[in-house]
């Protein structure tokens, strides 16, 4: 069992907090690399007095839900959008992943759908409206188009931002008040962030993915544990990963409480994005790339903290509870409240043992679940899909379950379909969707009955998250696909070999 | 946005951490196109419970929140501010905040005052035994007051200077709208755009 695999008794008295003095360093990591090329106007004076710098803003993502209030603002202040050529929408919050051509059934939705549409075609905002090919859930079109690239600032009114970190660029997400003053002047006043180093060093085992990575790590610093920082994930076992892998990776840093994480761009990450729509081609490729390379933490630049993880010894991570922190490995038990040493902890663990319907020291692959989601801006790009579809492959599914496969993006659902792995789902019984958000968070009809329990490729399993009184298990497409054959919570290693004849 | 220099009001304590911001506001309500009328989505899960402290006398009129620690997390949404707002809250008190949302309330003019968890475990004491105390939180000398405790909490200058003073982070903005133009001078030509639009 490696360290991260224990019932982590958070406490948070043990990390520092966000407004001590940040002396400003020679030697920078990336994010200080990062911000320091965007820096408009540096704040004055130091720590808890300095006055915010005023940085710019490269990329700006909008989508429906955090977007209305914001032009409305403008609107009413009369101020234009500065940038719209630095501003991209698209609809995927709301929208329904079934019948797609017909109008939106819920009013509501549909009504915030015709605002951002209408907020697009006056501030002058391309949008990728639903049918559109590059429609899809904002964090996975960006990185899709080739639009976020190594060291830009990314924002965006959703806090799963952090995913664009991975290459390399500094995002994070961000209310609806600073979306309109992104709008309006392009910048955004912040102050420094700490630095965090996440070193997880090793080889994965079979069946462990970057979703493991990510559950271990928010277990061991909890949910507010990068709370101020930026994280930079680093190691060997990062360095193996594919983007799709980094992307996961970054995508909870929220979960861990940072604002941001970051994976150093190198060879991966040039590959991943050259030839994309907005890569830059020729001479312009050769100048990025020259300056992509210069964004790595330096030898002897100091974090303000740091986090090991050991890769070798790691097993497929899975949720108990109602926050993203309360997880552990799929081999273990249902932890005792009583065994957390912190009150505060220990009243959480009860309070989402009963929320879970849980009862502790139940072997965690005892807990048998109604539905698999296979899906969200952490879990739905196509080498997600590959993954979950190689397990399926020649297997049966339990005929309790429902599984949804909800691809990141149209496009994604195009590559998918090319390559017959819709066909591999739909053989399974799985239900195959539209792209968009669905059920990580339910705000279209995608959404657990009270008391049903999913284990769910997404990000978050707080109370309700995907519907009133529905119970989340996080877990990594490979588990998710394992749990659908077995019908409780599974590993990838529990299942029976599959017949010779299909491919493995 | 209001200046804010002190407010008192009946404290409500939550003796809870780690509450989300879907717990704060559910996503069924992030639907509206509107800025204010999120009063009813204030923790409209917990408050089916007729136990829960928002449907009791005197909490149910209270107007400054003192929860467990990592308040705030998770989604950004900006609503769970408006939704505190809306229902009356002017502060919440707490010995850590999610930073998204302790930088959306600093926009909105709700007060997230960072209490040392002692001093938290002190005022929920108060609370719960004279129910209805009322809290002064008091922006000038950055102290709460609950009954006999009285304990100093953190807020950053700048956000405290501009909730004092009123202001509007756009407007200050672009009093630097010149040094912005100059940095777009600056940026490099390889950066992308969004238009034209490439397939």
């Amino acid at each position: 069992m490696t360290e991260a695999t224990a019932p982590v008794a958070h406490d948070s008295a043990q990390v520092p907090s966000v407004s001590t003095t940040t002396p400003r360093k020679t030697a920078k990591t990336l994010a200080e690399k990062v911000w320091r090329d965007h820096v408009v106007t540096q704040g004055e004076g130091d720590g808890d007095a300095a006055q915010p710098d005023l940085l710019y803003i490269d990329l700006h993502l909008i989508h429906e839900v955090t977007s209305p209030q914001a032009f409305e603002g403008l609107r009413l202040a009369g101020r234009p959008l500065r940038r719209p050529d630095l501003t991209i929408a698209t609809e995927d919050h709301n929208t329904p992943t079934l019948a797609i051509d017909k109008p939106i059934a819920d009013l509501t939705s549909r009504t915030q759908i015709q605002t951002l549409r209408n907020n697009c075609a006056e501030f002058g905002v391309r949008l990728h409206s639903l049918g559109d090919a590059e429609q899809g859930i904002v964090h996975v079109v960006g990185p899709q188009l080739g639009l976020t690239q190594p060291g830009m600032t990314v924002v965006c009114g959703d806090s799963h931002t952090s995913t664009h970190g991975a290459v390399g660029a500094l995002a994070f997400g961000i209310g609806t008040s600073e979306v309109e003053h992104v709008m309006a002047t392009q910048t955004l006043p912040l102050k420094p962030f700490k630095t965090m180093a996440i070193n997880v060093e090793g080889t994965l085992r079979p069946g462990v993915t970057s979703k493991d990575i990510i559950l271990a790590i928010i277990a061991k610093i909890g949910t507010g544990g990068g709370q101020g920082y930026v994280l930079e994930y680093r190691g060997s076992a990062i360095r193996a990963l594919s983007m799709d892998a980094r992307m996961t990776v970054c995508n909870m840093s929220i979960e861990a409480g940072a604002r941001a994480g970051m994976i150093a761009p190198d060879e991966i990450t040039f590959e991943y994005l050259k030839g994309r729509a907005h890569a830059p081609v020729g001479a312009d490729w050769d100048a990025a790339v020259e300056y992509w390379k210069s964004l790595t933490t330096e030898d002897d630049a100091e974090f303000d903290a740091e986090v090991f993880l050991d890769a070798n010894t790691l097993d497929p991570f899975v949720t108990w509870g109602t926050n993203p922190g309360q997880g552990v490995s799929l081999s273990d038990n249902v932890p005792n409240p009583e065994d957390f040493a912190d009150e505060n902890a220990k009243a959480a663990a009860e309070r989402a043992l009963t929320y879970m319907d849980l009862v502790a020291g139940t072997p965690m692959k005892d807990i048998r679940v109604d539905t698999v989601f296979l899906g969200s801006c952490t879990n739905s790009r196509i080498e997600d899909l590959r993954a979950a579809a190689d397990i399926i492959r020649g297997r049966e599914k339990d005929p309790n379950i429902r599984m949804l496969v909800v691809p990141g993006s149209a496009r994604v659902r195009l590559e998918a379909e090319a390559e017959g792995l819709d066909q591999v789902f739909k053989d399974f019984g799985a239900e195959w969707r539209f792209a968009g958000c669905s059920m990580c968070l339910g705000m279209n009809p995608d959404q657990l009955e009270p008391g049903e329990r999913c284990a769910s490729t997404s990000n978050r399993n707080f109370e309700g998250r995907q519907g009133k009184g529905g119970r989340t298990h996080l877990v990594s497409p490979v588990v998710a696909a394992a749990t659908a054959i077995r019908g409780t919570l599974s590993s990838p290693s529990d299942l029976a070999p599959v017949p010779a004849n299909t491919v493995a | 946005m209001e200046k804010f220099s002190t407010h008192t009001g009946i404290g409500v304590p939550l003796r809870q951490s780690n509450v989300d911001t879907d717990q704060i506001i559910p996503a069924v309500y992030l639907k509206r196109i509107t800025r204010t009328g999120f009063e009813d989505a204030l923790f409209s899960s917990w408050r089916k419970d007729p136990e829960f402290l928002l449907n009791q006398e005197p909490y149910k009129s209270g107007s400054v929140l003192v929860a467990g620690a990592d308040f705030g997390t998770g989604s950004s949404r900006e609503h769970a501010v408006w939704a505190l707002k809306d229902y009356g809250f002017k502060a919440v008190l707490s010995s850590r905040f999610a930073d998204i949302f302790r930088g959306n309330s600093g926009k909105q003019g709700l007060v997230a005052a960072e209490v040392a968890q002692d001093d938290i475990e002190l005022i929920w004491k108060v609370l719960e035994n004279a129910p209805g105390t009322e809290i002064t939180v008091d922006l000038v000398s950055k102290m709460v007051t609950a009954g006999t405790v009285v304990a100093p909490f953190q807020i950053d200058d700048y956000t405290r200077w501009r909730l004092l003073e009123g202001l509007d982070d756009i407007g200050l903005t672009l009093r630097d709208e010149p040094a912005i133009t100059a940095f777009e001078a600056t940026r490099p030509s390889i950066k992308p755009t969004t238009l034209p639009a490439k397939f």
